[in-house]
């Protein structure tokens, strides 16, 4: 592999670790918030219970979301120095108060997981609140910097690469940012809810008292309409965005549709894969005019295609199947949680209780396709951006890092990855099987009169 | 011409942020390490760091964050060079830092392998000061060459210096020193005496120690860094306050209290604090105008100045909105009897 390749892997693989735990550092905290709000306002303890159990994973995810958080931070210095050239001049804003949103969300998680006990019940939904917004707001800000590699503005620059005339605030809020943003933060919600339903149905599947059950099947009410929901807005903020790569890097809607020639009354490709040498889609089915009318509501909307564009600046062809991976578990879920919302309903209309086994089994896959789903929309965001890093501006081979021992230190980060991702799930199922649920009812406590995190 | 002032107002935000993670990430990985030390001993010592790091790390790791994202802001030339330069060294460190917080975080959740991930995560925190401030020399000349407009560190050089050696001695000792007598302090202000009397004597031992590793430093520094000492030697009277901060905060671990007991650790650590200030403002103003020398200046790295006032403005407002929470913790978390108390055994 040559650097820059190297940087891509590398970098790539950073931001794939750390994806995981900040989507769910967003969506777990929220539905912490939910159940705190709850709890609040009907006093059922069984809400209570949950919130504290999900609070404790979201402590034990954070001892790697944070570090790898931190990892991804610097690396955009080690890795990119071309880039982060750029970007400490014209698009620095963001990182900057994406730093106040970090600092919110760990001071107020320290106090909502070390100080609960000691605080009055509102308060406790506020600190949790002030959590998931700190959670949020880095997602939104990070999200900035992304959108404006996508949808550079707020600055120009001359041929010898000085930068001039630099506006902060139009680099911020830059042509692609409010629909992105948006999409990001649903589908977090919507990840988080999907995971809690997971896991919910996992311990349906087990034996258990019926209390116990009784608080499983509460969560995975609360978190179907929580996904059903998220899940559907998902789709809608996808669809803005995919409107907005038609108006703003056209060749990335052309990669992900592999469509070569512009035209009217564009069909949607649906599967196969792209040829770039043969310059068709092979194996997919074509639905026709759809692409034009998803593009600008008009079936004779002109779509561009990738031969509008210079060869050596096609997004790769791959792009056509992440997108279409990415969508399909999209719609996959929706279906999925609107089912079993349904079959629900249905059986309790009719005087049944408890959940059918194969809906549960389903919805064991519900929260690691929905991971999947975020990873592959990541990867399609970045890399359907090359050959830019900064879009029409700067090309990844200018922004890749000069420097060597690339590959050793990628393997040693690498396997840190890994040990960590196992690690985590060791200590999960360790720790809630050393204090099982049945615990909780035992003690007479409620919520937060002991710190749910601390080990002393 | 009237000099621009931007950029040394910029420089300073940095230095400042610099010096107060080098006081917080030393206390914090400190306090890990005397963590692991006393995981199974009769006093209360490990306890007590423990209760102390629970809530605090996420916190100080966020300043370091700070830190990297304020020099990309404010000196993007420098994150340039520096990112090349340094991507090794701080490679290593990214992997310390997350292994420790890992196993930080696992140690509290995980009762039966309690010991083993606190010997993993004490150990690696140990080094991670150490390693952080071997960046300093790098920045003072000699271990920078250019090949083709390309920096890139002379890395065998890097690896056999004593100059850097004495620099990661001075983070070590500094950071048993400080996180001891904060943990003193903190023990006192949770009216433990035995933990009290665990952490001064490691005080009262790696302060002097501390201060000797930092002279030899100074005078080992390699040829090419000689620039810097004569800048130094300008700044002298800030040294000679810097040493006797540090004698008033040393005798006052002697200093008997109303209640009779013995040693002021608070009034140590405020003069301990006092004491790197003088030191770590005389360095950075001897070390000026040079981010990297011979190659950058501050002027050089300086960033567009229409994002200089953005940054500046976010920067400010950011702080005043969190103060309130920065002092709602330090209540719940530093002062508050019921967690300092609540959980004896």
């Amino acid at each position: 592999m040559d650097t820059v390749t190297l940087a891509r892997a590398f970098f790539g693989t950073s931001l794939a670790f750390h994806i995981i735990f900040a989507t769910l550092g967003i969506g777990l905290s929220a539905m912490v918030l939910v159940t705190e709000w709850i709890h609040y306002w009907k006093k059922d303890r069984d809400y209570g219970i949950m919130a504290k159990r999900w609070t404790k994973s979201m402590a034990i995810l954070l001892g790697v979301a944070i570090p790898s958080g931190t990892i991804v931070a610097v690396q955009l210095a080690l890795l990119w120095p071309g880039f982060m050239r750029i970007v400490g001049q014209v698009i620095a804003v963001p990182f900057q108060i994406e730093i106040f949103a970090f600092f919110l969300e760990a001071l107020a998680l320290s106090i909502y997981v070390y100080g609960a006990g000691r605080l009055r019940p509102l308060y406790r939904v506020i600190a949790v609140f002030l959590v998931t917004l700190g959670a949020t707001a880095s997602a939104v800000l990070i999200t900035s910097a992304n959108t404006w590699m996508n949808t550079p503005a707020g600055f120009k620059i001359k041929p010898d690469g000085t930068i001039y005339d630099v506006d902060p605030w139009k680099a911020f809020f830059n042509p692609s940012f409010y629909e992105a943003a948006y999409h990001v933060v649903v589908s977090a919600l919507m990840t988080g809810a999907f995971v809690i339903a997971s896991v919910a149905a996992y311990r349906l599947l087990k034996a258990g008292s019926q209390a116990e059950r009784s608080i499983h099947s509460k969560a995975l009410i609360l978190s179907l309409v929580v996904s059903v929901s998220m899940s559907f807005l998902t789709a809608l903020s996808g669809h803005e965005s995919a409107q907005g790569l038609h108006r703003n890097t056209p060749e990335k809607l052309a990669a992900a549709e592999g469509l070569f020639q512009t035209q009217r009354y564009a069909p949607l490709a649906i599967g196969g894969y792209v040829d770039y040498d043969k310059k068709q889609i092979i194996g997919g089915i074509e639905v026709p005019y759809l692409l034009s009318f998803l593009a600008g509501d008009r079936f004779d909307t002109v779509v561009k295609g990738l031969e509008e564009y210079p060869r050596w600046t096609w997004p790769p062809a791959y792009s056509h199947t992440l997108f279409n991976i990415m969508v399909a578990i999209g719609f996959l879920l929706l279906g999925l949680a609107a089912m079993a919302l349904l079959v629900w309903w249905w059986r309790k209309r009719n005087g049944q209780t408890g959940w059918p086994k194969w809906l549960l089994y389903l919805l064991l896959l519900a929260g690691p396709l929905s991971i999947l789903g975020i990873e592959f929309g990541w990867i399609f965001s970045c890399s359907g951006r090359q050959p830019w890093t900064i879009y029409h501006i700067q090309t990844t081979t200018e922004a890749a890092t000069k420097a060597q021992y690339l590959g050793a230190l990628f393997v040693a980060f690498v396997l840190v990855y890994l040990f960590l991702g196992a690690l985590v799930c060791l200590v999960l199922t360790h720790y809630f099987k050393r204090n099982p649920i049945a615990l909780e009812f035992q003690s007479n406590k409620t919520l937060g009169d002991d710190t749910h995190g601390t080990a002393h | 011409m009237v000099q621009p002032i931007e950029p040394s107002i910029a420089i300073l935000a940095v230095w400042v942020v610099l010096y107060i993670y080098s006081l917080a990430g030393s206390i914090d990985f400190g306090a890990s390490f005397w963590a692991m030390v006393h995981a199974n001993q009769e006093t209360q010592a490990g306890r007590i760091a423990n209760r102390f790091l629970s809530p605090t790390w996420e916190v100080t790791n966020t300043i370091l964050v700070l830190l990297v994202v304020m020099t990309i802001g404010f000196f993007p030339k420098a994150a340039y060079m520096l990112g090349n330069v340094l991507i090794v060294p701080v490679s290593i460190i990214l992997l310390l830092i997350t292994v420790r917080s890992a196993f930080m975080v696992f140690a509290f959740s995980v009762e039966r392998y309690r010991k083993v991930l606190q010997i993993v995560s004490g150990l690696t925190a140990l080094f991670i000061p150490a390693l952080l401030i071997s960046a300093l020399p790098v920045t003072q000349g000699g271990f920078v060459q250019m090949i083709q407009g390309q920096a890139a560190l002379y890395f065998g050089k890097w690896l056999t210096s004593p100059s850097i050696y004495l620099y990661i001695l001075f983070g070590l000792s500094s950071e048993l020193f400080l996180s001891s007598l904060f943990l003193a302090d903190y023990a006192r202000e949770s009216d433990d005496d035995s933990a009290y009397e665990v952490y001064q004597r490691y005080a009262v031992l790696f302060g002097p120690i501390t201060l000797l590793v930092a002279v030899l430093a100074l005078y080992t520094l390699e040829p090419e860094a000689a620039w810097l000492l004569d800048r130094l030697l300008r700044y002298k009277m800030w040294y000679v306050w810097s040493i006797i901060a540090f004698l008033i905060g040393y005798v006052s671990l002697w200093w008997k209290t109303k209640d009779q007991k013995v040693g002021r650790p608070r009034v140590a650590m405020v003069f301990v604090v006092i004491q790197y200030a003088l030191a770590t403002f005389a360095y950075g103003a001897a070390h000026l105008p040079y981010i990297v020398y011979p190659y950058l200046t501050v002027d050089q790295a300086f960033t567009q100045i229409n994002t200089f006032y953005s940054l500046l403005k976010v920067f400010t407002i950011g702080l005043a909105i969190l103060l309130p929470g920065f002092v709602i913790h330090w209540r719940l978390f530093m002062k508050d009897k019921r967690y300092l108390e609540g959980e004896k055994t």
